[in-house]
C-alpha cells in the first residue's frame, strides 16, 4: 500500500495517498474545490484559475498541485471566494454569454458556477467583441463566442497518430480555438460527441442535435455545480 | 399606512418577464394587498403620476425611446431593479452587439429574404415619430443607476415573487439554489 | 512541395521542437509563413497544422501573409511617445499612404506598432527589414521612404555607424551604446579567455560554491540567488543538462544586454561556459530577442572564434569529458519570453506560455532535462566572480546585495545609456548621475515594477529597498502620469500569452477603466475598482507577466493619485459614459435622418 500523507482544508483534516492531484484529493474528502479547465484525466493547465486556493499562505491553482504532506490549505475565506466570483465574471464579458439561447445552457460548467457564486450582473461592462464561429467542420462546431479558451479540447483531442485537432491561434484577449478540419473529419460520432462533452460551455457543439435535455432536467438545474462532492460523507 | 407603490415596463424585452410575475399565480391577491402599481403595462397607467418606491424594468435599450423611459424611471424610483436576462445584459436584442448597425438595418429592410423584393424604393424607417435605434443594445445599468438584478429568461416567478416582497417588507432576500437562473 | 519549405524542414532535422527555428529560416526569406507553408511543415515534423499555427500565431514577427517588401515596426513604448513619435508615425503613414497595421496598396510598405526594441536611448527608433533605425525625424522618415520608392534597401540606407563594435564590419549598425559609465565588474577591463584558464583547474563544485559565497543574484529583476539554482540544478538526478541565457530583454526600458552583446560578448559566452561546466551542461543556448538579429554575425563569429580556439565543443576548454557547445536561438516578439519557463517553451518551439510550478526548470526544464536559465548580466557577473573570488565580489555593493548593477536609464534624462552602479546609490543620485530634467516619477524595474514619486527618491537601490532589473524611465514634470499607466498596461494586454483568464482579460477591463478616466467620465468610484480589481492579479495569474500587470496602475494610483482625482468628474457619482448622441449617430446616417435625440 502507498503512503497515505495528512493535510487540511478550511481546518478539517483530510488524507490521501501521497501524490495525489489536490482537486482529487479534497473530492476524496469530501470538499468541493471549483474547477473550470481541469478535467480528471488529462495535463492540468491551470489556466482558469478558478481553483486557486491558499497553500500554506501562498495562492496556488489546487489543479496543478499535488498534496504534500502537512499542507494547510485554505479553500472558502471571502477573499478566495471574491477572486473565484471575480474570475467567473470576468469570464462572461470576455466572451458574448447568452445563456438563454445556448444549447448547453443548464449543463454549462461556466453557468453553474455564476450559480455557486451567486452572480447575479457581472460588475464589469460587456464588451461584446466580435467572435467568429466556425462550421465547417462535418461533426461540430464552434462558437467562440462561447470559448473561455480553457483548452480542455487542445490538450485531450488528438487524431490517432497523436496531433491535435484543437489548438489556440494568436495569443492574449485575441487569442481563440482553432480546429484542424481534415483531422476532425476523421473523428468518429461517439468521438465527436466526448468532443462536445469535454467543453464545460457551449462553444463546441455536435453538429444536428440542438436542445435535448428539457428544462429542470438538466445537469444543474436544482444541484449546484460541485455538490455531489460535498455530499459524500468522510 | 399607505402602501409602496410599485411602476414597472418593458423596453427591448418580449414581455416574458411581464408574463413570470403574472406567473406567481394566486399570490397575485397577496400582491395587490401589499403594493400599489403605478405606470405599468400592468394597470395601462402611461405616465408617472407620483414618486414611486419600485421600478422593475425588462429589456435592455435598444432605441432612443428606451433610454428615455429608463431615465424617466430612474428619475421616478428610489428603487430600480433589472429584471431579466435584457435588462441585465441586453439579452437576445443584443445578438446584434457584434454586428454594425449599417448591417442590421440593411438585413432588416433592403436584403433580407422578406424585403429584398417588397423594398423596391429601398426605404428604411425615417420617420420622426420613430425612436432611433442606438449602435447596440445597453444592459441597463450600463445608461443609469440600478440597485438590483434579478436574472433568469424570464426570472422564475418565485424569485421575482420573493425579491419584492424582501424589498416591500424589508426582510432578508432569500434565494433558493432554483431560482437564480439565467435562462 | 515547396522546396524552401522542405529544405528549413530538413535543415532541422524535422524537429518540432526547432520549429521557431523553421519558420525563422522561411520568413527571413519571403516574410511570412502562409497555410500551404504550414501544412508542409506540419506534415513533416509530425504536428496537425493548426499545431504549427500555433507557435506561429503567438509570435509578434511571423506572419501568414506578406508584411510589406519593407516591413516597418515603429516601437511603441513609453519613451518612444516621449520623444516624439506620435509625429513619426504620422510622417511613415502619410509618406507610404498606409495605416499601422497594415500593408500599402502596392505591397511595399507595411507599417507597425511593436512593443519595445530596446533602444530606449535613442527613441524614437524603428526596426526596417531587421536593420535598426534609430532617433528617427520626420525628415528621416520622408527620405526613407523616398529612397525605397527607388528600390534602394534597409542597409543601404545605414548613414552612420554608432560608437564601438558597432561600426565593426560584423555588425555596421547605427546604433550607439551610450555606456555612459563603466564600472568595477561588468565593463571593467579584463582579458578574454582568463576565466576559461582558471576553471581548468577548478571543480565544477568550487566554482559553485565561489558563486553561492558571492551572494550573486539572478540579474534580470526576481533576484534569484544564482549559485543556488545551480546547486538545485546539479541535485536534480539526470544525465543531461542545459544552459540557457535569457536575452530576451523585453522590459521596456531595458537595454543592457544590447550593450553587453555589442561590445563584451565573449565575457558572456565565458559566463555560459563557466555555468555549463558548473552544472554539467550538454549544451549552452543563448535565447535571443529578434530586435537584436543585427548582432546574430557578430556573435557567431565570436563562437567560432571559441570553437577554433578549443574553449567550445569536445573537452572544450581543455576539460577532459567536457562537451559543451553554444547555439543562438532566435525569439520572434514575445515579452513574456524573457521568463524563464515559457523562454524554455518557446526554445521547445511552442508557444512562450509558461509552465506551471512545480516542477522547476531546475528540476525539469529544456527538453524536461534540469536546467539553468541566467540573465546575460548575472552570467557575466560570474566570470568576475571567478577570476577575482567571492570577497572581491562582496566587497561591492550594500550589506544584503553585492556587486554592481547595470542600469538602463532612459526618458526625461540628459545622458539617457547604460550606467554600471555598485548597489546602495539612492535614486536621488540617480538621476543627478543621469541629468534628470525635472524628475515627477521614476518607473523603477520597467511597466513591472514600481512607478515611484519625489517622496521615495531617497530609496536606495538594492534588494533590501528597491530592487530592480534596471531599467529606469525618468519621467519628467510635464508629463501626464495616465498616459503612463495607459502606455504600460496596453504594453501588458499585448504581451499576455493568454493562457491566464484574469490576465488575459480584466488587463482590458482595467484599460477600459482608465481611458474612461481619461476620457473625463470618471468617477470616484472607478479609482476604487480599479483598484480593487487591479489588486486581483497579483493573486489570480500565474507568472509574473500576469501577477504585476496592473502595477502601472497600482502604482500610479497609489503615488499620483491626485493626478487621477483631477479627471474625475466633480459631483457626479455615478456614470457610465453612455452617450445617447453617439450612440444613435450611425444608425441616423444609415436612414439618413438628421439626429435628433
Amino acid at each position: 500500500m502507498s503512503e497515505q500523507i495528512k493535510f487540511t482544508i478550511d481546518g478539517k483534516a483530510c488524507t490521501t495517498e501521497k501524490g495525489t492531484n489536490l482537486v482529487k484529493a479534497a473530492k476524496e474528502n469530501g470538499v468541493y474545490i471549483p474547477i473550470l479547465c481541469h478535467l480528471e484525466g488529462i495535463k492540468p493547465a491551470g489556466s482558469c484559475r478558478i481553483c486557486n486556493v491558499k497553500i500554506n499562505g501562498r495562492f496556488m491553482t489546487a489543479c496543478t498541485t499535488d498534496v504534500a504532506d502537512g499542507m494547510v490549505i485554505e479553500n472558502i475565506t471571502p477573499e478566495i471566494q471574491e477572486l473565484r466570483k471575480i474570475i467567473v465574471e470576468t469570464l462572461f464579458v470576455s466572451g458574448n454569454h447568452f445563456c438563454p439561447a445556448c444549447e448547453k445552457s443548464g449543463n454549462c460548467e461556466l453557468q453553474a458556477l455564476g450559480y455557486r457564486y451567486q452572480m447575479m450582473v457581472p460588475r464589469f461592462p460587456y464588451e461584446f467583441e466580435e467572435k467568429e464561429v466556425d462550421a465547417n467542420s462535418n461533426k461540430f462546431y464552434i462558437d467562440r463566442n462561447r470559448c473561455v479558451l480553457c483548452k480542455r479540447c487542445v490538450r485531450s483531442v488528438k487524431s490517432k497518430d497523436g496531433r491535435s485537432i484543437f489548438a489556440v491561434k494568436g495569443r492574449g484577449h485575441k487569442a481563440i480555438i482553432n480546429i484542424d478540419h481534415e483531422l476532425a473529419n476523421q473523428l468518429s460520432d461517439e468521438e465527436a460527441m466526448e468532443v462536445m462533452n469535454t467543453c464545460p460551455v457551449g462553444s463546441i457543439l455536435k453538429k444536428e442535435r440542438g436542445y435535448v435535455d428539457p428544462i429542470g432536467r438538466r445537469k444543474y438545474d436544482t444541484q449546484p455545480i460541485g455538490s455531489e462532492i460535498e455530499t459524500i460523507n468522510v | 399606512m399607505s402602501k409602496p407603490i410599485v411602476a414597472t415596463t418593458s423596453l427591448a424585452g418580449c414581455f416574458g418577464c411581464h408574463m413570470s410575475i403574472l406567473d406567481i399565480d394566486e399570490r397575485i391577491l397577496q400582491l395587490i394587498e401589499l403594493v400599489d402599481f403605478n405606470k405599468s403595462p400592468v394597470d395601462d397607467i402611461k405616465e408617472f403620476t407620483e414618486m414611486c418606491d419600485i421600478g422593475l424594468i425588462e429589456g435592455g435599450c435598444c432605441n432612443s425611446e428606451n433610454v428615455h423611459v429608463l431615465k424617466d424611471f430612474r428619475k421616478n424610483c428610489k428603487i430600480l431593479v433589472s429584471v431579466g436576462e435584457c435588462a441585465i445584459m441586453g439579452g437576445l436584442p443584443a445578438l446584434r452587439n457584434n454586428i454594425p448597425i449599417r448591417e442590421c438595418l440593411e438585413e432588416a429592410y433592403l436584403n433580407g429574404p422578406s424585403t429584398k423584393d417588397a423594398n423596391p424604393d429601398r426605404i428604411m424607417p425615417n420617420n420622426e415619430e420613430l425612436p432611433i435605434i442606438l449602435d447596440k443594445v445597453y444592459p441597463c445599468h450600463e445608461i443609469v443607476k440600478i440597485d438590483y438584478y434579478l436574472p433568469g429568461c424570464p426570472p422564475r416567478a418565485d424569485l421575482i415573487w420573493n425579491a419584492l416582497v424582501a424589498l416591500v417588507t424589508g426582510d432578508e432576500l432569500k434565494l433558493p439554489y432554483e431560482v437564480v437562473k439565467f435562462d | 512541395m515547396n522546396s524552401q519549405v522542405q529544405n528549413a524542414v530538413e535543415k532541422f532535422g524535422k524537429d518540432a521542437s526547432r520549429l521557431m527555428d523553421i519558420f525563422h529560416e522561411i520568413s527571413h526569406e519571403k516574410g511570412f509563413v502562409n497555410d500551404d507553408d504550414l501544412k508542409q511543415i506540419a506534415t513533416e515534423v509530425g504536428l496537425s497544422k493548426v499545431d504549427a499555427e500555433q507557435t506561429l500565431s503567438f509570435y509578434h514577427f511571423y506572419s501568414k501573409k506578406p508584411m510589406g517588401k519593407y516591413t516597418i515596426y515603429l516601437n511603441d513604448s513609453l519613451v518612444a511617445q516621449m520623444m516624439g513619435r506620435a509625429e513619426i508615425a504620422d510622417a511613415f503613414e502619410k509618406a507610404t499612404g498606409t495605416k499601422f497595421g497594415s500593408v500599402s496598396q502596392d505591397g511595399l510598405f507595411g507599417l507597425y506598432n511593436t512593443s519595445c526594441i530596446g533602444m530606449n536611448d535613442q527613441e524614437p527608433a524603428a526596426i526596417i527589414n531587421g536593420v535598426i533605425f534609430p532617433k528617427i525625424t520626420t525628415y528621416r522618415v520622408r527620405e526613407l521612404i523616398r529612397e525605397f520608392r527607388t528600390g534602394k534597401t534597409a542597409t543601404e540606407m545605414i548613414n552612420s555607424f554608432g560608437g564601438g563594435q558597432n561600426q565593426s564590419s560584423r555588425i555596421q549598425a547605427m546604433v550607439t551604446n551610450n555606456l555612459n559609465r563603466r564600472g568595477a565588474v561588468i565593463f571593467a577591463d579584463y582579458n578574454s579567455g582568463e576565466a576559461l584558464k582558471k576553471i581548468k583547474t577548478m571543480d565544477p563544485r568550487e566554482i559553485i560554491d565561489e558563486v553561492k559565497n558571492s551572494n550573486l543574484r539572478g540579474r534580470g529583476g526576481a533576484g534569484f540567488p544564482t549559485g543556488l539554482k545551480w546547486d538545485f540544478c546539479t541535485k536534480s538526478p539526470s544525465n543531461e543538462r542545459y544552459l540557457l541565457c535569457n536575452a530576451d530583454e523585453g522590459e521596456p526600458g531595458t537595454f543592457k544586454d544590447r550593450v553587453i552583446l555589442t561590445e563584451i560578448p565573449d565575457l558572456l559566452f565565458e559566463g555560459m561556459v563557466i555555468a555549463g561546466y558548473a552544472i554539467n551542461a550538454k549544451e549552452g543556448i543563448l535565447y535571443l530577442r529578434l530586435e537584436y538579429h543585427y548582432l546574430k554575425n557578430h556573435l557567431e563569429t565570436v563562437l567560432t572564434t571559441m570553437r577554433k580556439n578549443g574553449l567550445l565543443g569536445e573537452n572544450a576548454c581543455g576539460i577532459d569529458g567536457f562537451n559543451y557547445d553554444i547555439r543562438i536561438q532566435f525569439g520572434a516578439g514575445a515579452y513574456i519570453c524573457g521568463e524563464e519557463s515559457a523562454l524554455i517553451e518557446s526554445c521547445e518551439g511552442k508557444r512562450g506560455e509558461p509552465r506551471n510550478r512545480p516542477p522547476f526548470p531546475v528540476q525539469v526544464g529544456y527538453l524536461n532535462k534540469p536546467t539553468v536559465v541566467n540573465n546575460v548580466e548575472t552570467l557575466c557577473s560570474v566570470v568576475k566572480i571567478v577570476m577575482n573570488g567571492a570577497e572581491w565580489y562582496k566587497s561591492m555593493g550594500t550589506k544584503e546585495t553585492s556587486g554592481t548593477k547595470l542600469l538602463s536609464i532612459s526618458g526625461d534624462i540628459r545622458y539617457p545609456g547604460i550606467f554600471e552602479i555598485e548597489w546602495g546609490m539612492t535614486i536621488k543620485e540617480m538621476l543627478e548621475m543621469a541629468g534628470a530634467i525635472n524628475p515627477k516619477a521614476v518607473q523603477v524595474g520597467g511597466p513591472s515594477g514600481r512607478l515611484i514619486a519625489e517622496n521615495e527618491f531617497t530609496r536606495t537601490i538594492c534588494y533590501e529597498d528597491l530592487p530592480t532589473g534596471g531599467a529606469m524611465i525618468v519621467i519628467g514634470q510635464q508629463r501626464n502620469i495616465l498616459d503612463v499607466a495607459k502606455n504600460f498596461t496596453e504594453f501588458f494586454i499585448e504581451e499576455s500569452c493568454g493562457s491566464c483568464a484574469p490576465c488575459r482579460y480584466l488587463t482590458v477591463i482595467l484599460r477600459n477603466k482608465l481611458q474612461k478616466i481619461m476620457d473625463g467620465k470618471g468617477v470616484l468610484k472607478d479609482l476604487d475598482e480599479l483598484e480593487t480589481w487591479g489588486k486581483q492579479m497579483k493573486k489570480a495569474n500565474r507568472c509574473g507577466l500576469g501577477q504585476t500587470a496592473a502595477n502601472p496602475i497600482l502604482t500610479s494610483l497609489e503615488n499620483f493619485r491626485h493626478d487621477y482625482i483631477s479627471r474625475i468628474e466633480k459631483g457626479k457619482e455615478f456614470d457610465t459614459k453612455f452617450n445617447l448622441e453617439a450612440a444613435i449617430q450611425e444608425s441616423s446616417r444609415v436612414v439618413g435622418r438628421f439626429p435628433q435625440v
